[in-house]
């Protein structure tokens, strides 16, 4: 029996929702938001929300790297990918976001840049050891859980004195967001009640780093893993907190998570990276010390100072609602463009691309019942 | 001067049609393949017909990388045309092959792609008949594409296929899920890790004829290969108008399988399998069929995952495991690994 089972397990989770439904006061209602896209799939993947009580509902936070990352920068990406003897190395899900009219990395390697589709950093660094005279460019993006590996392969092409590797920064701060999803939310609309906290950025940065969080806005925080049971006694974690009155940050994913996370990780990254001092985030817009960029001991491995490039001004399609869904404010199925003729085939907007998208993951998952 | 079989490799002579690719035919497709309608050499073989209705069917091959474990692009090529044509209720008996070499290709992995799809047809009971050579440029193709085409006949009168599905009918899977993308992926670049996938590539006809001899009225049946259950139910269900419904704690998949999967974010439902089939069967039958396929080598961990209704038309949708209900939907490119 794979070891997961006993998180995915039927009877167990019956059990949960019993004794959610028992948690529930019926005079209160319950609204907590998935901060990671990874729990916005489960939740979906197992039909979860339909399984909560009336009174609890989910708000699917912006936990999901390929949908922040604003129009600009991926066109700043294209333009890269389109410099003479470049190879452009990705993950999967980024080739496809749309960038300004509708081009993507896909479109571009179809125009003929060469764009590549990489598993991990690893990959891109194999790819320039292998095409000494070609100029790869690793596109970064992530939250803390995929920096340690960015920073490890920084660190590599310093050592093996490879200089025809670079990366194109794009590494964000969970924190941050949550503070600006946190600050934004307007006086007239009702507040969250807790917050479902990153199961894999955790694991990383550790549950610490939350504390000042639920302390100032009185919000009780429940790291979670990823797996369906995981979620569920989060929620039952939360629910019995609103109704004590406390404010405090859980650890439900005990497993991979420590307080203090992974301190060698944060280590790796440090040597590398530093805060920059603002960064553009699709939907919640320029926030301070949001972000990370590469010290200057890095600089022939930053492409941001490696390559000049011009960018097309581009303007976000004004339909795709994006940004609302990403702080909260709207479902996804309440943008105009949802399901026709913006589908996971054409998508329209970044939500709608990778599957921790709030869109994609409403598109793929919603049953007609 | 004869063909360095260690360290030789394809070129461009190889499929010129002198005495090149004579030799490369005579020296390992003849004795590979092994039967006196291709030691005929001509350009077509003449065949005893069948007193059934003829079925044909073709499937072209390329696959990276060629070697993985349980298989090769030479067993997957039999097995590929093959299984199309059984799964409409025939038995398969002759088999064309059509190669496109890169060159530079090894001659060494030729030999032992042949030798694969020699011992996959032979294993069928099928012979492979006529076939064709090509060689490209360097960089013009990725080591060896392999067309495979099937010729058989009809075990029945009975006509199966989408047409036929009824609402009520229930859904048959012959096995696990996911084990040839898992294993195939297992050994893409970056993703290399110590496991015991397997690719289930197998020939199903076997399977097939005993399914079709205990139960005649199957209404249909096809095979997951790629974008796996979730691609062929989603066709179907939108070919038909009909909505299906799976229970997810029936599916069957290999422990090692769903590691993986967790692993990089996959569900099993949309990873291509090549030795597997769904059926629709009748309700009153499904008992019968299924203790037939639970009795064959090739059915031992079949299940019944669901069925068909009149209700949602178009939709796939899943019981799951914690008792919520969730569309199947079809997967958009390749299956990708998550990044959060
Ligand atoms: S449905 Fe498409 S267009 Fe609308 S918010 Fe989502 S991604 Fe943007």
């Amino acid at each position: 029996m794979n070891y997961l089972d006993e998180f995915r397990d039927g009877a167990l989770g019956q059990k949960l929702l019993h004794r959610i439904q028992q948690a529930v006061r019926p005079e209160k209602s319950y609204r907590f938001m998935e901060f990671c896209g990874g729990h916005t799939h489960a939740l979906f993947r197992y039909g979860i929300p339909d399984l909560l009580p009336a009174n609890v509902s989910m708000i699917h936070g912006p936990g999901c790297p390929v949908c922040v990352l604003p129009m600009a920068r991926v066109d700043q990406a294209i333009a890269l990918a389109r410099l003479p003897g470049v190879i452009l190395c990705s993950y999967g899900d980024m080739l496809r976001v749309p960038g300004a009219r509708g081009v993507s990395l896909l479109k571009a390697r179809a125009e003929g840049a060469d764009v590549r589709m990489v598993y991990a950093v690893s990959d891109a660094v194999a790819l320039a050891q292998q095409f000494p005279d070609r100029d790869v460019i690793f596109f970064a993006i992530g939250f803390e859980t995929t920096t340690p590996p960015t920073a490890l392969a920084l660190q590599q092409a310093r050592a093996l004195g490879l200089t025809n590797f670079s990366v194109f920064c794009n590494h964000v701060l969970t924190p941050p967001a949550m503070e600006a999803i946190l600050s934004g939310i307007p006086a007239a609309e009702p507040g969250l009640d807790g917050l479902v906290g990153p199961a894999h950025v955790s694991t990383v940065v550790g549950t610490a780093p939350y504390v000042p969080i639920a302390q100032r806005w009185h919000l009780p925080i429940v790291v979670a893993g990823f797996e369906p049971l995981d979620v569920l006694q989060a929620l039952l974690q939360l629910i019995i907190q609103v109704n004590e009155g406390r404010a405090e940050v859980e650890n439900q994913y005990t497993r991979a998570v420590r307080p203090n996370g992974n301190p060698k990780a944060q280590q790796v990254v440090n040597e590398v990276f530093e805060i920059r001092s603002q960064f553009e985030w699709r939907g919640l817009g320029g926030l301070a010390d949001s972000a990370l960029k590469i010290r200057d001991i890095f600089s022939p491995w930053d492409a941001e100072k490696r390559f000049k490039t011009t960018i097309p001004r581009g303007k976000e399609n004004p339909a795709c609602d994006c940004p609302d869904v990403l702080r909260g404010m709207k479902s996804p199925k309440d943008c105009k463009l949802f399901g026709a003729p913006c589908t996971p085939d054409h998508p329209m907007g970044a939500c709608m691309v990778s599957s921790e998208g709030a869109c994609a993951a409403h598109y793929r998952y919603r049953s007609e019942t | 001067m004869s063909l360095d079989w260690t360290h030789g490799k394809v070129e461009m002579a190889h499929g010129g049609g002198g005495r090149a690719m004579t030799q490369l035919i005579d020296a390992l497709f003849l004795p590979a393949f092994d039967n006196a309608v291709l030691s005929a050499r001509n350009d077509q073989a003449v065949l005893p017909a069948p007193c059934q209705k003829l079925v044909v069917a073709t499937d072209s091959h390329v696959i990276s990388p060629l070697f993985f474990p349980g298989g090769d692009i030479g067993s997957l090529a039999v097995h590929g045309s093959l299984n199309d044509l059984a799964l409409a209720g025939a038995r398969p008996r002759y088999l064309t092959a059509a190669f496109i070499l890169e060159e530079g290709f090894p001659l060494a992995d030729l030999k032992r792609i042949a030798a694969s799809m020699a011992r996959a047809a032979q294993e069928a009971g099928v012979s492979i008949v006529t076939g064709d050579t090509k060689v490209v440029e360097r960089g013009k193709a990725d080591g060896v594409f392999i067309t495979t085409t099937c010729v058989g006949e009809m075990l029945d009168d009975q006509s199966r296929g989408v047409t036929q599905i009824r609402p009520g009918d229930q859904i048959l899977l012959s096995g696990t899920l996911g084990d040839h993308g898992m294993a195939v992926m297992s050994l893409r670049e970056g993703l290399q890790f110590d496991s015991d996938l397997m690719s289930d590539t197998q020939s199903l006809h076997g399977l097939i004829e005993a399914m079709i001899v205990a139960v005649p009225d199957i209404h249909c049946m096809r095979d997951p290969t790629r974008g796996g259950v979730a691609a062929v139910l989603n066709e179907i269900a939108s070919q038909t108008q009909l909505g299906i419904r799976l229970e997810e704690k029936a599916i069957p998949v290999n422990p090692a399988v769903q590691g993986a999967c967790d692993l990089f974010g996959l569900d099993p439902l949309f990873v291509a399998n090549e030795g597997k089939l769904l059926a629709f069967c009748p309700p009153e039958q499904t008992a019968y069929l299924l203790a037939t396929m639970r009795s064959h080598p090739q059915g031992e961990q079949a299940a019944l995952i669901g069925e068909v209704s009149a209700d949602y038309p178009g939709q796939v949708s899943m019981r799951t495991t914690l008792g919520g209900l969730r569309r199947v939907d079809w997967l958009s490119g390749d299956p990708l690994p998550r990044i959060c």
